[in-house]
């Protein structure tokens, strides 16, 4: 297995440039293939964390008023991944086999200054999902919010908004996407 | 052991086994795995219950509309713009055939069918066709106005459909699954709704396995490691557990009640509610008990209720409220869609402590519900296994039913027998399934 070993410096936001970024989703793609969740969990910002899901019906949903499929600050992504680790979470005990695939990378323009500033990215993505002879899928939209975090590019807001119009497709979502 | 020497009747035996005096009683994996028994299940069951459509909160306004499957088929709820009722029409054009409700939801004046543009109003009525005169006047408005389904009531809000016109009116048919949701309507003292963002997933299962899950205790604590581990994490004292009983609620409902280590929105503060939420919890409560005695309060605010709703709809009354329907594609399959209700004008703080309860527990990204997806397609695959016929329901028949018992289950069992009639039986001269 090879792995994909560095994030690229990213010393001042408004250099980082789509090649960069494009390698630092590919590594976060290929850890959840590998399941290697905890070296995943260390490519996030130390705070100011969310990964939100939000329903189908719902895409624009605010995890504030409206019901979302997920929504985790840094405590429970911690827990989820406790959790995905452990072989009490029945049904990813075995592990379903992966393949994230990203594409359609685009960058937004900066936004704040200094430790806050934030690189908003967007990309398509397809999550595929074997497991147990059945074969599912993943389909939507990346809404990333990337920071610099002592040179390196760290996931401060990850937001997964589902394409398919309900998530029967997939059956449940107890995966990361 | 034979199929022959397990049958109490020979040749013929039902698929619901039961003798209390010796403690037994066990269904037939059949009822999970037969085409035949699915098919008779549409006719007698789904073709002959009231169904849950949606609730009232979604079409609050006049021309408000939600579409939605009901025993299987497209039907779609509208606020009649003139008469302010809540309409629930068969979602298809007169003429034709064609759609007439196209979107998921919205607000409509008209529903205008695109293939030859008939145009209905949102009280169903038929209001325009182009080029009627070539109809010669002979077009039989009234007659051709949009179909509502055979029956429709609204129980505070809940509202329901029914294909069987003879069917009981709906609240001799909730029986006394009506005092559990008024539970949880008056503690919101009856002004609820239903929050954006829908659950709608799927589980390869038969549905009578959700129904059973859905008002299952006694899987809790084995199948939900993580969920209460999560629950410990961020400081929620499990002692004390979950203890209460089950109740048969006539025509096939049934209800687990009891008291369990998590908070409650409404009225049961645990530190993860945070210090300032402490005080308006506390008045919540006060409220409840001025209201309705320290009894029915305490009902209302301390214990949780799974409440089944027969045959598909849950109730579920815990750290947060669900309302779950499921409805079977086939044998080994179930569409699912639930939503979260709650009370309207809620504090923002606890309002999000009830979505992220929610989201955790019972949505299908959660910590609990994919173990639970997880739990019913494993017994799904090892009904194909063969090997063993029956399934054991007969836990705690002996003793006054505990909440990890499982005399609810029975209760929506027997119902089931019932309305299936001579098809719950399995017939061992028939050629072998």
């Amino acid at each position: 297995m090879t792995t994909v070993e560095t994030a690229p410096a990213a010393t001042s936001l408004g250099s980082v440039t789509r090649p960069q970024v494009e390698d630092f989703l590919y590594r976060e793609a290929r850890l959840l293939d590998d399941w290697d969740l905890d070296t995943w969990l260390a490519l996030w910002a130390p705070a100011g964390t969310r990964y939100v899901v939000p329903c189908t019906d719902d895409p624009d949903g605010d995890p504030a008023t409206d019901l979302v499929l997920i929504d985790d600050d840094e405590l429970r992504l911690r827990l989820r991944v406790e959790r995905l680790n452990s072989r009490k979470a029945h049904r990813e005990y075995p592990h379903s086999r992966t393949s994230h695939q990203v594409s359609n990378v685009i960058l937004g323009a900066v936004e704040g200054a200094g430790g806050d500033a934030e690189l908003p990215v967007t990309a398509e993505f397809t999550v595929w999902r074997f497991r147990n002879g059945r074969a599912t899928y993943y389909v939507g939209r990346y809404y990333y919010r990337l920071a610099a975090v002592e040179g390196e590019l760290r996931i401060r807001v990850k937001r997964s908004v589902l394409a398919m119009t309900e998530l029967r497709p997939a059956g449940d979502l107890a995966i990361l996407l | 052991m034979t199929l022959l020497s397990s049958s109490p009747a020979g040749l013929s035996f039902p698929l619901v086994d039961e003798d209390p005096g010796q403690h037994r009683f066990r269904v037939h994996r059949e009822t999970m795995t037969s085409p035949a028994i699915f098919a008779e299940e549409i006719r007698r069951i789904f073709h002959h219950s009231w169904l849950y459509v949606g609730h009232e909160s979604e079409v609050r306004e006049p021309g408000d509309y939600v579409r939605r499957p009901v025993g299987g088929r497209p039907l779609f709820m509208v606020r009649g713009a003139k008469s302010g009722a809540v309409h629930v029409f068969h979602n298809t054009c007169t003429h034709r055939g064609a759609v007439v409700c196209r979107h998921k939801s919205g607000n409509a004046k008209v529903f205008q069918c695109f293939y030859h543009a008939w145009s209905f109003d949102t009280e169903g009525n038929l209001a325009g066709v182009p080029d009627r005169e070539a109809y010669g006047g002979n077009l039989d408005f009234a007659a051709l106005s949009l179909k509502p389904v055979a029956r429709m009531e609204s129980y505070r809000g809940f509202v329901f459909a029914s294909y069987d016109e003879n069917i009981t009116d709906l609240e001799s048919y909730l029986a006394g699954a009506r005092e559990y949701l008024d539970l949880v309507i008056d503690s919101a003292d009856g002004k609820m709704e239903i929050v954006k963002g829908t659950n709608e997933y799927c589980i390869g299962a038969n549905w009578k396995l959700l129904a059973e899950n859905s008002i299952d205790g006694y899987h809790a604590v084995s199948t939900h490691d993580t969920y209460f581990k999560y629950l410990v994490a961020l400081g929620t004292d499990l002692q004390g557990g979950v203890r209460g009983t089950a109740r048969d609620l006539g025509n096939g409902h049934a209800v687990l009640e009891y008291a369990a280590p998590w908070g409650r929105p409404i009225a049961k503060w645990e530190p993860l509610f945070g210090e300032d939420a402490k005080a308006e919890i506390a008045g919540l409560r006060a409220g409840l008990v001025a209201k309705h005695g320290e009894e029915r309060a305490s009902r209302m605010a301390d214990t949780n209720r799974n409440l089944l709703i027969y045959p598909n709809l849950v109730v579920n009354d815990i750290m947060s409220v669900t309302v779950r329907t499921f409805m079977p594609s086939a044998p080994d399959s179930m569409d699912v869609t639930a939503w979260e209700i709650a009370p309207r004008d809620e504090l923002a703080q606890l309002r999000q402590r009830r979505l992220d309860s929610f989201l955790t527990f019972l949505g299908p990204a959660g910590f609990a519900t994919p173990d639970d997806i997880e739990a019913l397609e494993s017994c799904q695959q090892g009904y194909a296994s063969g090997g063993v016929e029956w399934n054991d329901i007969s836990r705690g028949m002996d003793r006054v039913p505990q909440a990890n018992d499982e005399a609810q289950m029975r209760a929506f069992w027997r119902r089931w027998q019932q309305q299936m009639g001579d098809a719950a039986h399995k017939d061992t001269t028939r050629a072998a399934s």
